[in-house]
């Protein structure tokens, strides 16, 4: 286990060092000149210029930037901002929260929905249910989260007069204030995974319905709940969380069109504000803190795999 | 056959017309739209007018017919949609094959490129894409192109990891073993014999991408990142161009998202319905 995890967290490191590369040239490739972004005028002198780029460090080698950069990745200091001249990382921290909890009520949500209907599916296979839930779980997958977003804003408030408030307090300052905001935008996130889950979970419990030891279990004379519950659903986990690993990086990158619509002052706004007004510093610090997170997360599900089947040990 | 298998799915055959009079509309767009999209006309187009017969989606906040507007965006929509989706599957294609018929060396360094490819998440690498080879958003064939590849870069890893996965099991066949043997060249064999063997897969999967092409069409216009502008509209874009009138009127919120709801629902079920058809073993991965 050791060794499987040291060679797990080496290669995140190293596909997130490639990154950071990427990322890094990539930047320093835009066509057009930084100063006149951060000036915000056409007509800018050369020594103004000569000025911005020297307080940027753009004179130095790429390599020296990029060593100060990551250096400065490494102890926390992520550059200013170009036009509000902030903290970038300041930025990013404070919308952690938002952004976070969002996706945790989004997965919630996605999780108690699918989980239910594909073990449905699978148990009363072929039936009219089954076929129902299957047409209609395809239908969900098509519909875009930020039109499922719009008519969540619009159809309440036609009908019942109902808007949530509008924008963001903290969970610990007034909670059910908080989830009201949250809750239509972490439906919206949430339905199209879940959708995806529903399907691989009718798909995995089918197999493993399948399996000898589940009617060893029934001839036992345990209970259908418990069988279904404590000894197929577990095993048809492996598939379900593999592809929840995979729709992660789906999952953060819909906050930022859900942030936008719902005024959420997350991590996706401040990206999609970023990106509008050109601020590439923090656009490239956003860029790598998403990329470092769906990576790490992606290493958590692979290592939980041996909780939900203790047969792999990763030897 | 045809028939037959239009009788065994029907929803997919259902779809598969959808799909087609989709695109037919999208090519005789300017023929079927009563009026050009960037008409702007207070008298003939009253400001936010409910579906009626003379405007069967109804107006919008800018004196403008919103059918004519869904007709002529179906082309952005829709072609976009296409276009990613053949870039996606050309860049897919050929890591997955390069990768799978050379192994060694050349496979790892495939797959590592991909998994830097799979560390964004999808929609924040199209938006930096975006923001760093297209920060002018007017429309040309250029802008097009690019935007297309934004989301092709995204789509590729998928095919290329399936394209890998159906050479790896091909490599190893005889017929392989033979032709190399006879002094054909590397390239020759993967484009002459592999190839033609691995078609089936990369239809399918390049079949159910497009509703996720479109999905993601819709997301980045909607975010004011796409190419479209008053002449040439997009779904997604006629979203957010309506958001301040959503509570006004609601059939400004409902349209474009049902037109893109309804493309991407047709698309994945016709997909869904190839898979079956054409490759039972894909079922399971993906």
């Amino acid at each position: 286990m050791g060794q499987y995890l040291a060679k797990r967290v080496l290669f995140a490191v190293g596909v997130l060092f490639v990154i950071s590369i990427v990322v890094f040239t990539a930047v320093r490739m835009i066509p057009g000149d930084v100063c006149r972004i951060v000036l915000n005028t056409p007509d800018v002198t050369e020594a103004q210029c000569e000025a911005i780029r020297d307080e940027l460090g753009l004179d130095e080698p790429l390599v020296t930037q990029y060593l100060s950069y990551m250096g400065g990745l490494l102890t926390g200091d992520w550059g200013t901002t170009l036009i509000s001249k902030r903290s970038v990382w300041d930025e990013i921290k404070t919308r952690i929260p938002v952004t976070l909890e969002l996706t945790l009520l989004a997965t919630t949500f996605a999780f108690i929905i699918a989980l239910p209907i594909g073990i449905i599916s699978a148990v009363r296979q072929d039936s009219v249910i089954d076929y129902v839930l299957r047409v209609l779980s395809i239908g969900w997958l098509s519909i875009p989260s930020f039109w499922l977003g719009t008519m969540l804003i619009v159809f309440p408030a036609q009908w019942w007069g109902y808007t949530p408030p509008v924008g963001y307090v903290d969970l610990w300052e007034d909670p059910l204030k908080n989830l009201e905001q949250l809750y239509l935008p972490a439906i919206s996130l949430g339905l199209a995974l879940s959708a995806s889950l529903a399907r691989v979970t009718r798909s995995a419990m089918l197999e493993v319905l399948r399996q000898d030891y589940i009617r060893t279990s029934r001839a036992k004379g345990l209970g259908e709940r418990l069988v279904i519950l404590r000894h197929a659903l577990r095993n048809a986990m492996i598939p379900v969380i593999t592809l929840f690993g995979l729709q992660i990086g789906v999952l953060l990158g819909g906050t930022v069109v859900l942030e936008s619509i719902f005024s959420l002052p997350g991590l996706g706004l401040l990206t999609f504000n970023a990106v509008t007004v050109k601020d590439y510093p923090q656009v490239q610090g956003l860029v790598l803190f998403f990329a470092t997170v769906l990576v790490t997360v992606n290493l958590l599900v692979d290592l939980s795999y041996a909780w939900f089947d203790p047969r792999i040990r990763y030897a | 056959m045809l028939w037959r298998t239009a009788r065994q799915k029907p929803l997919g055959a259902i779809a598969f017309l959808v799909c087609v009079l989709l695109i037919l509309v999208a090519i005789g767009a300017d023929v079927l739209a009563p009026q050009a999209p960037e008409t702007v006309d207070p008298i003939k187009n009253p400001r936010l007018q409910a579906p009626s017969l003379d405007h069967p989606m109804g107006t919008d906040n800018l004196f403008r017919d919103i059918f004519s507007r869904i007709i002529v965006g179906s082309r952005i929509s829709l072609g976009v949609g296409f276009t990613a989706v053949a870039i996606g599957t050309i860049i897919g294609t050929f890591l997955g094959l390069v990768s799978g018929y050379f192994r060694g060396w050349i496979d790892i360094f495939v797959s590592r490129l991909m998994e830097v490819v799979l560390g964004f998440p999808p929609l924040v690498l199209a938006i930096f894409f975006l923001s760093v080879f297209l920060p002018d958003r007017s429309y040309s064939l250029k802008s097009f192109m690019l935007f297309s590849l934004s989301i092709g870069i995204i789509i590729a890893p998928t095919t290329a990891r399936i394209v890998r996965g159906s050479v790896l099991t091909i490599r190893n066949l005889q017929y392989i073993e033979a032709a190399e043997s006879m002094g054909n060249t590397p390239t020759r064999i993967m484009l002459r014999h592999v190839l033609p063997n691995v078609v089936a897969p990369i239809i399918v999967i390049a079949s159910i991408q497009i509703g996720n092409a479109i999905l993601a069409e819709a997301a980045l216009s909607f975010l004011s990142l796409g190419i479209s502008d008053a002449s040439r509209p997009s779904w997604g874009g006629m979203l957010q161009d309506m958001r301040p009138v959503w509570l006004e009127a609601w059939w400004t919120a409902v349209i474009p998202g049902l037109a893109i709801s309804l493309a991407v629902l047709a698309f994945n079920l016709f997909g869904d319905a190839l898979r079956d058809v054409l490759d039972p073993r894909l079922r399971q991965s993906s």
